[in-house]
């Protein structure tokens, strides 16, 4: 089979630009370069149908080898109306994503950036306080004068572990925003 | 058997609901369902003591082989008695041990009977997987019991311990049970042990259940995390920690020994772990200060003794064993339900801060005191039946020659001197009077709570005292090893004076000398850090958590715009270097079909070149536009009349919805990050594309045979009844892939019905019907007719937009023009069939004239025009289709087959009606739906939250942004021409 170089070179310049637009952070421009790229795939299977011929529409006198593949064809009005289908669904969240923040950019999910900074910070639960001694404390029938408060212990050691969730998040915070500033 | 496990079942759920109504009463009911099971064990005893075996069968997946098979012998009935009697009485010891306030207490019973559940199974499972799945169960039912305490940090990462080393042990088993079932050709654990095959696959597989077994004891190096389950509740500890879960391990090495002890390796193994373990347990056990403690590194301690004994596996050393693990269980499970007690009381186990507790509460005391000599292994406790007979049968092992059973006797004396030293420091810990140190205050010792643990000593006193049901016991399971029957070994209080004698007599010596040397001294050093496991386990899994942070911080960078860049570069490298192999090259390259083609492609070139510089957003919009309405050029002159129509009836419908979207955003486009790495993006695009060039050239140069759509001219005109090929194919040939696309089309117009609206999928607020509509607007007329009457008669909501957003002259054609293109939408819906047409186009061109009143006339005029709600439009579109593909098969053909009809109508002549038309119409149905959607959700509702967003803005300043607040109801396309103008 013999290639339109027309064709495929119009192909291969929408595919280059729409990819091109698609790696932006833009959303509008991702959506235009889903358009270019939708368009351009369409000129491919238009390609892979073969050489142009006439509508494949019964009467007269053409034959069939003479008529355009109608298979791609159908293939492509599909696409074509998914494509319309799709692209409105975009733009609903493009107007949705600068309703709620003014902004059109697809911007960085902030728990992969916390993940990327603190890539040693994980804690992972450990047994090393296996210092409690008793599960009844003061709450026991005729607790000793040194026994512990349970209850307190754990109100204490909630808040401690807030303290320290803040302090990390606060942590995160200021990471993020020097990273911001360094892009 | 079986039916007894179906009540434990049944049991475990229904306490969680009774114990919100019970409180901790719900426990004596728990408490029925193992004493059921222990009568019922016990009224076997006959039976089974007189050698018989009692089994029960049940198919279960009998494809898999696997069957409910339980077996009942000497060692599970003794095992089963243990498990169901400690069970009931852990389960009374809990109604008295926790608060009635108690949070969780439905779910810690229910977990608990579960897991008694769970051990009775599994020291009667006879098929090997049915062993594992309640092996399983036991691991997971005691991650939640060690878990009990959820708010706690020390008892969750307990739980997970215990869970992970548990069930990794498991998991190695596993392999080794299917090893050894494969190789033995059955699932059956007393057919494997019977036919006791040989090897080094059986040697490995052993091995491999030798480290299930060692894990689930807490056998060095698996030992830690059985001192950190003690963050569990004290009862929990009894049952699990001293009779039940550790004894699983103890019960399997006990259940193989017969078949396998012999096997390379087995006896090594397990004598030299055990004996470092219970070193290593009993050594540890001295340094500590609560006292739970102390006891659960003696059961460390405790459990390397029993696998050194049940594990060293002669038809003598078995009789030992079998004392051993009853006396264990009784002794230890009492000294824990003591501590349990202790606790309970004085609100502390540390024994730096108890003192005189023994004087306040004798009967505790003498309880403790019978448990502690029966571990100690003084007379006439079973404790020292079972100690006498570990040392006899063990020496004579040892001086018959055997290496290994030197290790053992020496490695257990050893052991037995630190099992007294540190059951001295229990008893001195718990009741002594200590100089310096606060006195317990007096409380009234109460029997429901002394019950429990005092029945549990009372059995190991009468059991010592009258050994001989032991004896029995042994003797039957001593009879199970190849030439067991003629043991002449009998388990008995005094057997005259003979080494074992003055072995336990040395133990105790020396035992008492360490306490009094070292245990008195607290050492207050920290304990964990000592133990290199734990410390192991730790880096273990903190490399994991690190590794998998690290992983993660790796792939998942969180930027589409990264993700995107690697997926194309790996397209471009994996598909380039498939090509870059190719052989098959196209014979020859024509320049161009047609020469116009060159023309429009050097537009559409230009068109999408300037698109990616666009610094405007409709300037680009427009840009992209143009290599649509291209393509729409190149589709007429390839022969795709149908594709031509569509594409530019898309092409002008995006347009719109592009509109509507971009009057609300800023015109220019890209301020922020836009010339974010340039030039590697460029570099990707330009690859993609040139790649994409080449593939299409090898695959048309790979092409050979002619295509198959030859014969659809013929077909469709035939079976099909149309002479448009593409149309018949989209309705009729290939109408599954229309199916999927029209069910693609509903998602999207649901979604953007959904991003817009929010809550609902139609305003039902600010929807005035048709008649409304017209009857407000007609009121407004006649009221208003002194007025400038004369204009706004045009369209029916035209006077609700203000004066200077009404376009008269957009009005005028409107109106002209929306019934023509309305009737130009259904004829081209059923002209479609046999000429350029169709459902898409005809939906397409009946939206774009929905969209043309909307622009002229407003959200009312839409409402006006469109009184039907997209989403029943989209349902019953896709209804039509579905039935087209549905009836056929009624009819006995295949889906979406088509027939026709035709005749001689009035007036219009003959006619024929194909069936697959009205597929057609359920298409034409769900695209208008989807055009209605877009203009509704884009149009109206986007209209209808500015005019909020802009009062909102009047009242909160008023110094308002200009553009903000100038069209509080503007004309959608006057706001787009200002966006082009701009």
């Amino acid at each position: 089979m013999t290639v339109s170089l027309v064709l495929l070179i119009v192909m291969a310049v929408m595919y280059a630009s729409g990819v091109f637009l698609l790696l932006e952070r833009s959303m509008t421009r991702v959506l235009l370069g889903f358009l270019l790229i939708g368009n351009a795939t369409n000129l491919l299977i238009l390609i892979m149908g073969g050489e142009a011929g006439f509508a494949p529409i019964v009467g007269g006198d053409v034959s069939s080898e003479e008529m355009s593949d109608p298979l791609p064809q159908a293939l492509i009005l599909t696409a074509i109306v998914i494509t319309f289908a799709v692209s409105a669904f975009l733009m609903a969240l493009i107007y949705r994503s600068w309703r709620i923040a003014k902004d059109d950019n697809v911007s960085d999910d902030a728990d992969d950036v916390a993940m990327r900074d603190f890539a040693s910070g994980v804690e992972s639960e450990n047994t090393a306080s296996a210092s409690a001694d008793t599960e009844f404390g003061i709450r026991a029938e005729a607790a000793v004068s040194q026994a512990r408060d349970l209850e307190r212990e754990d109100e204490r050691a909630a808040a401690e572990a807030a303290d320290s969730a803040v302090a990390a998040s606060d942590d995160t915070n200021a990471d993020n925003h020097t990273g911001e500033e360094k892009r | 058997m079986i039916a007894l496990l179906a009540v434990f079942a049944a049991g475990a759920i229904l306490l969680h609901p009774l114990a919100t109504r019970l409180g901790r009463k719900v426990f004596f009911i728990g408490a029925l369902v193992p004493l059921a099971a222990f009568i019922y064990t016990l009224a076997q005893g006959p039976r089974i003591l007189s050698g018989e075996i009692v089994t029960e069968t049940y198919s279960w997946v009998s494809e898999l082989g696997l069957s409910l098979s339980m077996h009942l012998d000497v060692l599970s009935w003794v095992m089963s008695l243990i498990v169901t009697g400690v069970g009931t009485l852990v389960l009374l010891y809990c109604t008295r041990y926790f608060h009635s306030d108690e949070e969780d207490l439905g779910r810690f019973a229910a977990t608990l009977l579960a897991f008694a559940g769970a051990m009775y199974g599994l020291v009667l499972a006879d098929d090997v997987y049915l062993l594992f799945v309640f092996w399983e169960a036991t691991s997971v039912l005691s991650y939640l019991l060690i878990g009990h305490y959820t708010e706690k940090k020390a008892s969750r990462g307990a739980a997970l311990q215990a869970l992970l080393v548990t069930t990794l042990g498991g998991l190695v088993m596993l392999v080794g049970l299917v090893l050894l079932a494969v190789s033995t050709g059955t699932s059956s654990l007393t057919g494997i042990i019977a036919k006791a095959p040989e090897g080094t696959l059986v040697t490995v597989a052993v091995l491999l259940i030798l480290v299930g077994a060692l894990s689930k004891s807490a056998i060095f190096p698996f030992h830690f995390w059985l001192p950190a389950a003690m963050a569990a509740p004290t009862p929990v500890s009894a049952y699990l920690h001293a009779a039940a879960m550790v004894k699983a391990g103890i019960y399997l090495i006990a259940r193989m020994a017969p078949g396998f002890a012999d096997t390379p390796g087995w006896r090594e193994v397990l004598v030299i772990l055990g004996v470092f373990t219970m070193l290593l347990g009993g050594w540890t056990a001295l340094k500590q200060t609560d006292l739970k403690l102390v006891l659960a590194h003696g059961t460390v301690s405790q459990l390397g003794f029993l696998t050194v004994i049940v594990g060293f596996g002669t038809p003598v050393t078995a009789v030992a064993g079998l004392a051993l693990i009853l006396a264990h269980a009784l002794f230890k499970s009492t000294l824990f339900l003591v501590i349990g007690i202790v606790d309970h009381r004085a609100g502390t186990r540390d024994l730096r801060r108890l003192s005189g507790l023994g004087r306040e509460a004798p009967v505790l005391a003498t309880i403790a005191a019978v448990a502690l000599l029966s571990m100690a292994g003084l007379p006439p406790l079973l404790g020292f039946v079972a100690k006498e007979a570990v040392f006899t049968t063990l020496l004579e092992n040892a001086t018959a020659g055997s290496t290994i059973g030197w290790v053992a006797v020496i490695g257990v004396a050893l052991g037995s001197v630190l099992t007294v030293a540190y059951s001295a420091r229990f008893f001195w810990g718990a009741f002594f009077r200590k100089a310096g140190v606060e006195q317990v205050r007096e409380v009234r010792e109460n029997i429901d709570f002394l019950f429990a643990p005092a029945l549990l000593a009372l059995s190991g006193l009468v059991l010592g005292i009258v050994p001989g049901i032991v004896d029995v016991s042994a003797a039957e399971y001593a009879a199970l090893f190849p030439d067991g029957a003629e043991v002449d070994y009998h388990l008995a209080l005094w057997h005259g004076l003979e080494p074992a004698l003055a072995i336990s007599a040395g133990t105790l010596i020396f035992g008492l000398g360490l306490f009094f040397l070292r245990g008195r001294l607290s050492a207050a050093q920290d304990i964990l850090g000592r133990f290199s496991a734990t410390g192991a386990y730790g880096a273990v899994m903190g490399t994991i958590d690190r590794t998998a942070a690290r992983t993660t911080s790796l792939t998942q960078r969180g930027s589409l715009p990264f993700y995107l860049g690697v997926i194309l570069s790996v397209l471009i490298a994996a598909v380039g270097l498939a090509t870059a192999f190719n052989r098959t090259w196209p014979s020859d390259i024509r320049l161009w079909d047609f020469p116009a083609q060159a023309a429009i492609g050097i537009l559409m070139i230009v068109a999408s070149i300037a698109a990616t510089r666009a610094s405007k957003r409709f300037q680009a919009v427009v840009l992209v536009g143009v290599t649509g309405l291209g393509m729409s050029a190149l589709f007429a002159l390839h022969g795709a009349p149908d594709l031509a129509l569509t594409q530019i009836l898309v092409e002008t419908m995006t347009l719109v919805a592009f509109v509507l979207v971009l009057r609300r955003l800023p015109a220019r486009l890209g301020v922020q990050n836009g010339s974010d790495h340039r030039l590697l993006r460029a570099v990707i695009g330009i690859a993609a594309g040139v790649l994409m060039a080449v593939v299409a050239v090898v695959a048309l140069g790979a092409r050979t045979a002619t295509r198959i759509s030859l014969e659809w001219p013929q077909l469709a005109y035939e079976q099909g009844h149309g002479s448009n090929t593409v149309n018949v194919a989209l309705v009729d040939l290939r109408g599954w892939d229309t199916m999927g696309e029209l069910s693609v089309v509903i998602a999207a117009a649901t979604g953007v019905a959904s991003l817009i609206f929010l809550r609902s999928r139609t305003d039902t607020t600010d929807r005035p019907l048709r008649a409304t509509t017209r009857t407000r607007i007609r009121a407004s007329l006649a009221n208003d007719s002194s007025g400038n009457s004369g204009r706004g008669a045009w369209l029916l909501a035209g006077r609700t937009l203000a004066t200077r957003n009404r376009s008269i002259l957009l009005e005028v054609v409107v109106r002209l023009i929306f019934h023509s293109l309305i009737v130009l939408s259904i004829y081209l819906l059923f002209a479609g069939h046999n000429a350029p047409g169709g459902g898409f186009a005809g939906g397409l061109v009946a939206g774009l004239a929905f969209a043309a009143r909307y622009l002229a006339g407003g959200r009312h005029e839409l409402a006006a025009a469109a009184p039907l709600d997209a989403g029943k439009l989209l349902g019953t579109g896709l209804t039509l289709a579905v039935g087209t593909a549905f009836v056929p098969l009624l009819f006995g053909v295949d889906a979406l087959t088509s027939t026709w009809i035709e005749g001689e109508v009035w007036l219009f002549g003959h006619l024929e009606f194909v069936t697959s038309t009205i597929f057609d119409v359920g298409v034409y149905f769900v695209v208008i739906g989807l055009a209605l959607d877009v203009l509704r959700s884009l149009g109206s509702e986007v209209d209808r939250q500015q005019e909020v967003d802009s009062e909102q803005a009047e009242s909160d300043t008023d110094s308002s942004d200009s553009t903000e607040t100038e069209s509080s109801e503007s004309n959608p396309a006057s706001a787009a021409t200002r966006e082009v103008t701009s």
